[in-house]
């Protein structure tokens, strides 16, 4: 396979697409699946062929705005249609060069026009399962171009210029890590994806594998050739059925192409994927559990140093990236380090897909770039807090993370920012709680969230997230006294201090971050014995004064 | 010791000391007298850096490092027993005493337990978290030896020596979390496991979770003193 072929393939399939008058993209992203859109494809083949048509009825990846699902996009009028229903399918097709259909209409180019497609730019646009879709969007140029023009240190170069920063969560500069990598001694080195995304609300991971594996898939094998690596691993969550069929598929399809195998692009650089499937473990995002997984023992953590970079998968030098990073490896390379670099904002680079859920409009994925303020994703492009209610906080960085009050909407979007405010980028899960939400009950969620995830391996975060759970229940029912609150804080600190691996340490950061902004709410329970937001369920016999006279006053 | 041996000096608890590369500062620490507290580590078996007891504080770092498995670098400055760290150990070990059912009094290991000297070392006078009382079996199915659940402190201690000295791997750990527990093969009783019965896991137990039956009523001293022999010995050859 040379530039050469793929311009070819790519010309074929733009020739083939040029037959048809119309091209319809139905979205097939488990959101959109979910409310049946293989029957509205298979209503639409039919309707088109009715009708008479001449259409192209396209399957795609996600679209991001799965609050209005199951789309439809149809070009080249670009008209997105939601809530559509097999049965509307006579009317799309018959709106096909005629006038739009007002009712399915979306209107929300305000969700759109703020967002910057990076990772995201085919998602919505090409059949996941067609590797020449991805070609003819400029698939694999970026692969061919590192093994037939870069060095690999060039390869490394143009990462470390661009400023792009691991997408999991930690932010660890990516051309860092690639560089020890690459320096570790040993011919035999490993690369890994991590696409064991555990994070409660977080599906970035699961939609980029749904509707653009190959572009994963790409970024793995430029990172292969920048660390001298043969051989790499997707360890998925068995829980994303079609994500893991997707990727089986693409991987094939890589492999008749001749871009992963012997001798990829006439060169001699060789290399595969295999497929892990994870057992259920959040823990097993954690890169030493994942590795310990992929080697068929106990997902549990192990102290680092010795890093995967130096002593990893079978005790080899191993990189591990997340899914979102490897997805922006192949437009770095296609369009260099300086244009990604001119996106984001002075230590955050590029941009940051984020899973909108929760007590928001516009539930979906966003793509915005680094810097935006949260304010703007969630009034903006998330269309704010439906059904009347007020914006209470946003909780980002899964349970790692922490709960943010209005007051703090205005910072920007940055690892360093939301470290500074007392929670983290995260995967880039972004949960938004109205006044419906008690934040002790939310942070009661959280450690139960932990506790049960916990490997159980180290002290601190086995019994110590148990012993916060159950403090928290009490405060929760009522039962708990300004003591509990300060063994709460003790314990967070211990926990946070003393633990083994990320889980543990990041474990109290919803109790500590609800405590710094929500503190009210705790001393309310505590001491008023009462739920403003009456999601607790509390029993104790009211004080003297009565909870309905402090209410109104 | 080889030319290609290099020292590298560092300190601990103001003392100037010096160390092997490689080494770590555990070792180090005990070569010079410096005595950290440890519970999960013991000599002659491989180290997880699981109990959290053993952790340190480096100068110039706010995080803190255990020392069982964090190797020694020129120039470091550790320090083994500051306030912050004796607070920690203290609030890890009531975390170990209120997690299952430690009763002194009617244990058989009382007097003999590692758990409870590191508590008296350690100044733990009581414990404020709520007991949270689980109900764990007790595995007497074997002929010689007993598993007491409920004063297991999950230290793997018997996993490591079964599988890397007697390397038989009957130990082995299931569930996560909370719940996580000592299970012998695959889940099945100690008596019909494939349990050679060496005994090193009791020997190797730190409270009396593991113990040898017919020591019920008697003082139950336990001997983990021959794995560096045993260790060293295995190298030799």
């Amino acid at each position: 396979m040379t530039i050469e072929e793929l311009d070819q393939i790519a010309q074929s399939v733009r020739a083939v697409n040029a037959k048809f008058d119309y091209e319809v993209n139905v979205c097939m992203g488990t959101g959109c699946l979910s409310q049946h859109s293989d029957q509205l494809k298979d209503a639409l083949v039919k309707e088109v062929e009715a009708q008479g048509k001449n259409a192209l009825i396209r399957r795609t990846g996600c679209m991001g705005l799965c609050a209005a699902g199951p789309l439809v996009l149809s070009d080249p009028d670009e008209i997105l249609y939601q809530h559509v229903k097999a049965g509307n399918a006579q009317q799309v097709v018959a709106s096909l060069g005629a006038r739009p259909i007002p009712e399915l209409q979306c209107e929300l180019r305000e969700h759109f026009d703020q967002q910057v497609h990076i990772v995201l730019e085919n998602s919505g646009h090409i059949d996941p399962e067609r590797i020449d879709d991805y070609i003819a969007h400029d698939g694999y140029r970026a692969l061919l171009t590192a093994l037939n023009d870069m060095t690999p240190n060039g390869v490394i170069r143009q990462i470390t210029e661009s400023g792009l920063r691991g997408r999991g969560g930690g932010g660890y500069p990516t051309g860092l890590k690639w560089n020890t990598v690459a320096k570790a001694p040993g011919d035999v080195k490993y690369v890994i994806c991590n696409g064991d995304e555990g994070d409660p609300g977080a599906f970035m991971d699961r939609s980029v594998l749904e509707s653009d594996p190959q572009r994963v898939i790409e970024g793995m094998a430029i990172a292969a050739y920048a660390v001298g690596a043969s051989k790499g691993f997707v360890y998925v969550r068995a829980e994303y059925p079609l994500a893991v069929a997707r990727l089986t598929a693409c991987l094939r399809e890589a492999r008749r192409r001749g871009l992963l195998g012997n001798n990829i692009g006439n060169t001699p650089f060789n290399f595969d994927v295999e497929i892990r499937l994870g057992a259920g473990a959040f823990v097993c995002g954690e890169e030493t559990a994942l590795i310990a997984s992929i080697e068929g023992r106990r997902g549990t953590p192990r102290p680092r140093p010795p890093y995967p970079a130096v002593s990893g998968l079978f005790g080899k030098p191993t990189l591990i990236n997340n899914v979102e990073t490897f997805a922006n490896i192949a437009p770095i390379i296609r369009k260099g380090g300086r244009w990604f670099a001119s996106i984001g904002s002075e230590r955050s680079k590029g941009t940051k897909v984020f899973a909108l859920t929760g007590k928001i409009t516009n539930t979906g994925l966003v793509e915005v770039p680094m810097g935006i303020k949260l304010r703007e994703i969630i009034e903006v492009i998330g269309g704010g807090v439906p059904g009347g209610h007020k914006f209470k906080a946003v909780q980002t960085g899964g349970p790692s993370g922490g709960c943010l009050p209005a007051e703090m909407l205005d910072i920007g979007v940055s690892y360093d920012a939301l470290v500074k405010v007392g929670s983290i980028m995260g995967s880039g899960g972004m949960i938004v709680m109205d006044d419906t939400s008690c934040m002790v009950n939310v942070a009661k969620f959280f450690i139960e969230f932990c506790m049960t995830e916990s490997c159980g391996k180290c002290i601190p975060c086995r019994a110590g997230t148990a012993q916060m759970y159950r403090l928290l229940t009490r405060i929760c029912e009522g039962e708990g006294t300004m003591d509990d609150l300060e063994l709460l804080v003790e314990l967070s600190d211990t926990i946070k201090s003393t633990s083994l691996c990320g889980l543990g340490q990041t474990a109290p950061n919803p109790v500590l971050s609800t405590l710094k902004y929500f503190r009210s709410e705790y001393i309310d329970h505590i001491v008023h014995k009462r739920c403003l937001a009456g999601v607790c369920d509390i029993h104790a016999p009211l004080s003297e004064t009565g909870a309905h006279q402090e209410v109104m006053a | 010791m080889t030319d290609s041996v290099d020292v590298k000096t560092l300190t601990i608890d103001g003392h100037e000391v010096s160390g092997r590369r490689g080494q770590t500062i555990l070792e180090v620490a005990r070569e010079h007298d410096i005595d950290i507290p440890t519970l999960c580590h013991l000599d002659g078996l491989g180290d997880v850096g699981a109990c959290r007891i053993c952790l340190v504080e480096i100068a110039g770092s706010s995080k803190l490092l255990p020392a069982c498995v964090a190797t020694i670098f020129e120039g470091m400055d550790v320090l083994t027993n500051t306030e912050r760290l004796q607070k920690y150990r203290r609030n890890i070990l009531e975390l170990l005493f209120a997690e299952r059912n430690h009763v002194c009094s009617v244990c058989v290991s009382n007097g003999h337990c590692e758990l409870q000297t590191l508590a008296q070392q350690q100044g733990l006078t009581h414990v404020r978290l709520p007991y949270r009382n689980p109900q764990l079996a007790v595995d007497a199915s074997h002929e010689r030896f007993t598993l007491d659940h409920n004063r297991c402190i999950l230290c793997t201690r018997c996993v490591r020596v079964c599988a890397e000295i007697e390397g038989a791997h009957v130990w082995d750990v299931m569930g996560r979390g909370i719940d996580c527990t000592i299970i012998s093969d695959l889940h099945q009783d100690w008596g019909s496991s494939s349990c050679t019965r060496c005994g090193k896991c009791v020997q190797v137990c730190p409270t009396g979770a593991l113990f040898d039956k017919s020591k019920i009523g008697s003082d139950h001293p336990k001997y983990p003193d021959f794995l560096p022999y045993l260790k060293l010995m295995r190298e030799a050859q």
